[in-house]
């Protein structure tokens, strides 16, 4: 059985970025031990000598030539940036 | 084959590294996306929505870079895995706009493999390569243009990497600089990646760990994006001392990632990023399994070169070259197809078999063309002097037209002025004198004017054989023939 404790819902935030009250951690937790429990129903079947599905439909992955024919739109890379300078994004400092 | 040992207070170390080299895959497109990968654009001009990660943007895989990985692969000897997956690998970065990389972690498109290390003295070495996956080169972050703002440009961004995982098979720096340089030797050859790490097209990572020789192994350091092959092997050395210092005064290596700082010669910690070392790898649910058949593996093998071993053994078996001769020429592409068409060239105007002018040829690349190129800090590719007219000097010599210390001083004028051996000869009236009647009359009006020595070397001192050939040659200006004037000048002074 799995078990989500408030450190790992609190660590598991910090590496998607999401920002989480102290009070939410513990309902969080579980939350995701129930829904973590339900998927686990899965355990029971046995899936030896069974490949693991990628696609629900019998496709293929598509494959592209070596062209280039996009590209040379930075204003419209830039667009949604909060600040772009001289068409760089200009971000916060971040350096070590 | 000597070892690398670090002297400790207590005993010898021994040092062991694996490698993992990002190379940048020669493609004209990036790896998902159709924006163009030349290096030094504008900035964010080579950036599709897709590299930019808009929302609802899908990626769709480049089949070059596929074949290029596979070739990659076979040059190697390695498995080449006919099924393989794109997994995301997560972390936060400016310059990461998706918030993870696509790459494959569980199945990687090649296997394992080899390459075999030339190193001093003819020796070698083989080092396992434990696989080679596909995955986006990130985008570039500039830190210095602007005091409060990082700037990031997005041109690098999603252009095709192969990381090529070593085994931890190398046990000095001398072995990691090798196998850097054979590496990049043999990407060059099959054309996958042009092996520039000044511009970062091929970046190293180095784990480094050190143990007593015969123990098992110790907590390896990983040190990031070390940019040159003399940098990694200074790295290597600083690092291994640090970790036996630190084990010998009793304490114990963290497993962590540090970087080399050339400007001070120590490796330092990057302790911030360790939290960012939590990946989270899953399946790409944006792409399927990557799939090919044998029939694309083989037209993959069937447009591979000639590559830099087997060129090696050839010009050792075929033209009669020495192990370092043939090392030397097989080292740059360049200079193995100049060497080729050299030999070809000069083969061709003398009407000589190939493996009876091949060490002539190989003896006046190395020596004098490779020689005045370092001098003038330039590379083959830059030279002055052809192939075609490096030949026809050779080929003057091979008909004894001008002698090989004339050859010397035409090659001079050939190095700067471009101009053709033939012409400068002529000009110059350097042909050598083979007319046994015109080097006679020198030899009789020597030997008339230096009667002392004369008397001398008849009375045994042999050693003044030397000063009258250096006469002659004087008087000659250095264009008699020396077969000739030998030949000649003996029997006159024994009398």
């Amino acid at each position: 059985m799995s078990n989500i404790d408030k450190a790992t819902v609190a660590k598991i935030a910090r590496l998607a970025r999401i920002k989480i009250e102290d009070e939410k951690l513990e309902p969080l937790a579980g939350e995701l031990n129930n829904i973590l429990g339900w998927v686990e129903q899965l355990g029971e079947v046995n899936t030896d000598d069974i490949q693991p599905m990628s696609s629900v439909v019998d496709a293929k992955l598509r494959w592209r030539q070596d062209e280039v024919n996009d590209g040379d739109k930075a204003d419209s890379v830039l667009k949604n940036a909060p600040n772009a300078e001289y068409g760089f994004f200009a971000v916060p400092k971040v350096i070590e | 084959m000597s070892s690398y040992r670090i002297q400790g207070a207590t005993a010898d170390w021994e040092v062991v590294i694996g490698l993992e080299v990002h190379a940048q895959v020669i493609s004209n497109a990036k790896l998902f996306s159709g924006a163009a990968t030349e290096f030094g654009a504008e900035p964010n001009a080579q950036v599709s929505l897709v590299d930019a990660a808009m929302p609802g943007m899908l990626p769709t895989i480049n089949g070059e870079c596929v074949r290029q990985a596979v070739r990659t692969g076979l040059a190697l000897g390695a498995q080449i895995n006919k099924f393989s997956v794109f997994d995301r690998k997560n972390y936060f970065y400016a310059d990461l706009p998706q918030g993870y990389q696509i790459s494959q972690f569980k199945h990687p498109v090649v296997g394992e493999g080899t390459i075999v290390l030339d190193l001093d003295e003819g020796a070698s070495k083989e080092v396992g390569v434990e696989r080679i996956h596909l995955e986006q080169d990130a985008g570039k972050s500039m830190h210095d243009q602007h005091p409060q703002f990082t700037y990031v440009d997005l041109n690098r961004s999603g252009v095709a990497l192969m990381e090529i995982v070593s085994m931890p098979d190398m046990r000095s720096p001398e072995e990691a600089g090798a196998y850097l340089t054979k590496l990049r030797t043999i990407l060059r050859y099959i054309g996958t990646c042009d092996g520039n790490m000044e511009q970062g097209s091929m970046r190293a990572d180095v784990n480094v760990s050190v143990r007593k020789v015969g123990d098992p192994l110790g907590t390896r350091c990983e040190i990031k994006n070390v940019n040159s092959i003399r940098f990694v092997r200074q790295a290597i050395e600083v690092e291994a001392r640090r970790q036996v210092d630190i084990i010998e005064a009793g304490g114990t290596i963290d497993q962590e990632t540090r970087l080399f700082d050339p400007n001070k010669g120590e490796t330092r910690s990057m302790r911030s990023k360790e939290e960012a070392h939590d990946y989270r790898y899953f399946p790409d649910p944006d792409l399927l399994p990557l799939e090919f058949d044998d029939a694309f593996i083989e037209a993959a093998r069937d447009s591979l070169p000639e590559l830099p071993d087997e060129k090696k053994s050839r010009f050792m078996q075929a033209l009669g070259l020495n192990d370092y001769s043939a090392g030397v020429l097989v080292a740059e592409k360049e200079a193995s197809e100049f060497f080729e068409t050299l030999v070809a060239e000069v083969a061709k105007a003398t009407k000589k078999d190939a493996a009876d002018v091949a060490v002539k040829a190989s003896n006046w690349l190395t020596g004098d063309l490779f020689g005045a190129l370092n001098k003038a800090g330039k590379t083959i590719a830059e030279t002055p002097v052809s192939a075609a007219q490096g030949a026809e000097l050779l080929a003057l010599i091979e008909d004894n037209t001008i002698s090989g210390r004339i050859a010397k001083d035409v090659f001079e004028i050939m190095f700067e002025t471009g101009k053709d051996a033939g012409a400068i000869v002529e000009e110059k009236g350097l042909k050598q004198v083979s007319d046994t009647g015109e080097i006679e009359k020198i030899i009789d009006d020597i030997i008339a004017a230096n009667p002392n020595q004369l008397e001398q070397y008849r009375a045994g001192k042999d050693k003044l054989l030397g000063f009258f050939v250096g006469q002659v040659m004087k008087a000659t200006q250095g264009k008699a023939n020396p077969g000739v004037v030998n030949k000649l000048l003996k029997p006159k002074l024994d009398g």
